[in-house]
């Protein structure tokens, strides 16, 4: 069961909230509406569902309504029409009581501007949440100083929110919010009010904690870099209605209607693109095969390494021309002349974070998986090619077809299939 | 137009209110009457148990510690200046008549003000009455309020308060209605409820203007002290009115100054216990 279930909710603001969402029901435009009526759609019938320890992010520009559905989902603003199920309980029938305790003790909110207490020190901002519930003062003390520490404020506790910088203050507000242990955070554009390079740290550090915490994340922003970093899934809003749901991949490569392509049209595919995703298939050798196996190997497969693998494709090392020259010539083993230092990446790893490794390394830099597997490697090529960005996607993706219809047959090409061109065309 | 239409008996129909309400609610008037008259009289009473020397000192020494040491010497030399020229024992009732009223300003006039800044519908109903208590000139009242309350410090008490309370329930509802409305999100979405909201936000935050509205009223009762000294409430007020009436202008700015410095000092010390407490927190 999903973690949470919306179902068809709408905000209208206005005197006639009903006859707006019969209006919407109808076909009628956001547009449409408030010529007609005056009335102002806020979200328009959005549904989506967000699995348990999830991170799924709501982006959109100003004014599309993220920040309003991120609210009806606590009922800081009423919904008008609509379910919102958590743990299969509907939110919106909720009394005033039963609501106060699902805020308690299920969901907790960071604010775009922190919405830090001024009166109140770091430590008491953080233990608030645990106060309202009359948690002993003993026990409060205690998550909170917990909290604070996983956010790596330790230290802080009695200083005030004003003598904080702006990055501390949100690790402050998440504290706040992680004090109640509870199963969802709303994040509201949470980062966007830090500066650019404060904001990467704290994207870092949530995907870190996320890590041990896994908890159902909805985090609201209109920074499609930082939506592509941290969600498993993307909703993209425009006028109060979702245009389209999907991992950061299917929204960049598929985008569902052309808003989408226009707004995903100039992301940086480096950040998005994993190795996996742009590797090309290793040329391997076993070490029982001798040095003219190697240079025929080489010849045909037009390549100047060949990646050095055991029986169980555990990755050994690499072998150069010249190095296989020099063990034909000498009469000695592969294994002697076999180069070992060589770089490796995981096969999650973004392209950005490679590119030192990719641009200085005189070799493919190997993609590895457990136990040193050899997955595929990465040549200088493919990664020029992703900076090209969609175009290029685009064009490949004809190519890919062709590739494919060629290829039929060897399924374990599949990787290769889908980026080996890039790297010819680099 | 007189001719269109006869005059409202407005007049008449006032006076018939007046004289319904002093015959039923008698016991009610009877009962204010007792509670203002017993705190102002035990107010002048412990206002001036200890001797003038001894006030001087508390009092200097109190306004050293929450404010500035120019405030403390100015208090000093304040209160010396009146206890030499012979107004001490009329400065104290006029410092019990305005702290009476001052209290039952805050009294009042904070939770009709919270309660304005939580709901839209109090504020529309509360306003024009207020405008009403700070425009309508104030002998307007002082008649029945001597109807109701008879002569003396009481209906000079109910004067000040009617005209001094507006400040405080004006700046309270704003001062509730400031606190930024991310801060009442986030009390919400912790899930406080509306009595932790208002304890632990919205009160604390508000404070600083809260203070600004007792600051004022205190103030404004202060201002009202020579009016309530025409319907017999003793005081510096009961000086100043009879130094006028028989043209002794020496006499007039002595009580008149006393007033002064009473309000200065009454002044800077509110203006302080706010703010004092606020910044002390931080380092």
């Amino acid at each position: 069961m999903s973690k949470i279930k919306v179902e068809a909710v709408t905000k209208i603001f206005g005197r006639q909230p009903e006859k707006a969402v019969e209006l919407l029901r109808q076909g009628w435009s956001k547009q449409k509406i408030v010529e007609e009526t005056g009335m102002t759609v806020g979200v328009n019938q959005v549904s989506f569902e967000v699995q348990t320890g999830e991170i799924f992010v709501i982006m959109g520009l100003s004014g599309s309504g993220k920040s309003t559905l991120v609210r009806l989902l606590n009922r800081l603003i009423e919904p008008t029409s609509g379910r919102i199920l958590i743990d299969g309980e509907d939110i919106v029938k909720m009394n005033a009581e039963q609501l106060r305790n699902v805020r308690r003790k299920k969901m907790s909110m960071v604010f775009q501007r922190f919405a830090l207490f001024p009166h109140r020190t770091v430590l008491e901002n953080v233990e608030y949440g645990l106060e309202v519930q009359g948690v002993d003062k003993q026990v409060r003390r205690e998550k909170a100083k917990e909290a604070l520490a996983l956010v790596g404020l330790k230290g802080w506790e009695n200083s005030y929110p004003d003598q904080l910088s702006g990055g501390m203050q949100q690790r402050v507000g998440l504290a706040r919010a992680l004090a109640n242990d509870p199963d969802v955070l709303l994040m509201d554009e949470a980062f966007s009010a830090l500066d650019p390079l404060i904001r990467k740290d704290m994207q870092d550090e949530l995907l870190e904690l996320q890590e041990t915490m896994k908890k159902t994340i909805i985090f609201i922003t209109h920074d499609l870099d930082e939506a592509l970093k941290l969600g498993d899934r993307i909703a993209l809003m425009k006028d109060g209605a979702i245009q389209q749901i999907g991992t950061p991949e299917e929204i960049l490569t598929n985008p569902a209607n052309e808003y989408v392509e226009r707004f995903v049209v100039d992301v940086d595919m480096s950040k998005v693109l994993t190795a996996e995703r742009v590797m090309k298939r290793a040329e391997t050798i076993t070490l029982d095969k001798g040095p003219r196996v190697a240079m025929q190997l080489m010849r045909e497969r037009g390549v100047s390494n060949l990646f050095v693998v055991d029986k169980k494709k555990s990755l050994l090392g690499v072998l150069t021309v010249d190095a296989v020259k020099k063990a034909h010539s000498e009469e000695v083993s592969l294994e002697s002349v076999m180069e070992t230092e060589i770089p490796t990446v995981e096969p999650d790893r973004i392209l950005h974070e490679m590119f030192d490794l990719v641009a200085f390394s005189q070799f493919p830099v190997a993609v590895v998986g457990e136990n040193r597997r050899l997955l595929g490697v990465v040549v200088k090529g493919a990664v020029l090619s992703s900076l090209a960005g969609k175009t290029e996607a685009d064009f490949h993706r004809q190519m890919r077809v062709a590739e494919g219809q060629a290829r039929e047959g060897q399924p374990d090409d599949r990787a290769a299939a889908q980026q080996g061109e890039v790297t010819q065309n680099g | 137009m007189g001719s269109l239409l006869p005059k409202l008996p407005l007049d008449r129909w006032i006076d018939a209110l007046v004289d319904v309400m002093k015959d039923s609610l008698e016991g009610l008037f009877d009962l204010i009457s007792a509670i203002i008259g017993n705190s102002v009289a035990g107010l002048s009473t412990g206002l001036t148990a200890l001797p003038p020397w001894g006030f001087i000192i508390l009092v200097t020494l109190i306004a050293w510690k929450i404010s500035t040491r120019s405030i403390a010497l100015f208090t000093f030399a304040g209160l010396f200046l009146i206890d030499n020229l012979g107004y001490w024992q009329n400065t104290m009732f006029t410092l019990a008549l305005v702290l009476t009223s001052a209290l039952i300003s805050i009294i009042l006039g904070v939770p009709i003000g919270i309660l304005c800044g939580k709901s839209d519908k109090a504020q529309n109903v509360v306003t024009p009455i207020l405008d009403f208590m700070q425009t309508m000139p104030a002998f307007v009242y002082l008649i029945p309020a001597v109807t109701f309350f008879s002569l003396g410090a009481v209906p000079g008490v109910i004067a000040s308060v009617i005209f001094a309370m507006p400040p405080t329930i004006r700046l309270t509802n704003l001062g509730i209605r400031q606190v930024p409305k991310d801060l009442i999100e986030a009390a919400d979405s912790f899930g406080s409820t509306g009595g932790q909201k208002l304890i632990k936000v919205q009160l604390p935050m508000a404070k600083p203007t809260i203070m600004a509205g007792i600051n004022q009223s205190i103030m404004l009762s202060l201002s009202m002290v020579v009016i309530a000294s025409m319907i017999g409430a003793k005081g510096l007020g009961a000086d100043v009115y009879r130094a006028v009436t028989q043209l002794k202008i020496g006499e007039g700015f002595e009580a008149g100054l006393a007033i002064v410095i009473l309000a200065i000092m009454l002044d800077r010390l509110t203006q302080h216990i706010g703010k004092k407490k606020e910044s002390r927190g931080r380092i």
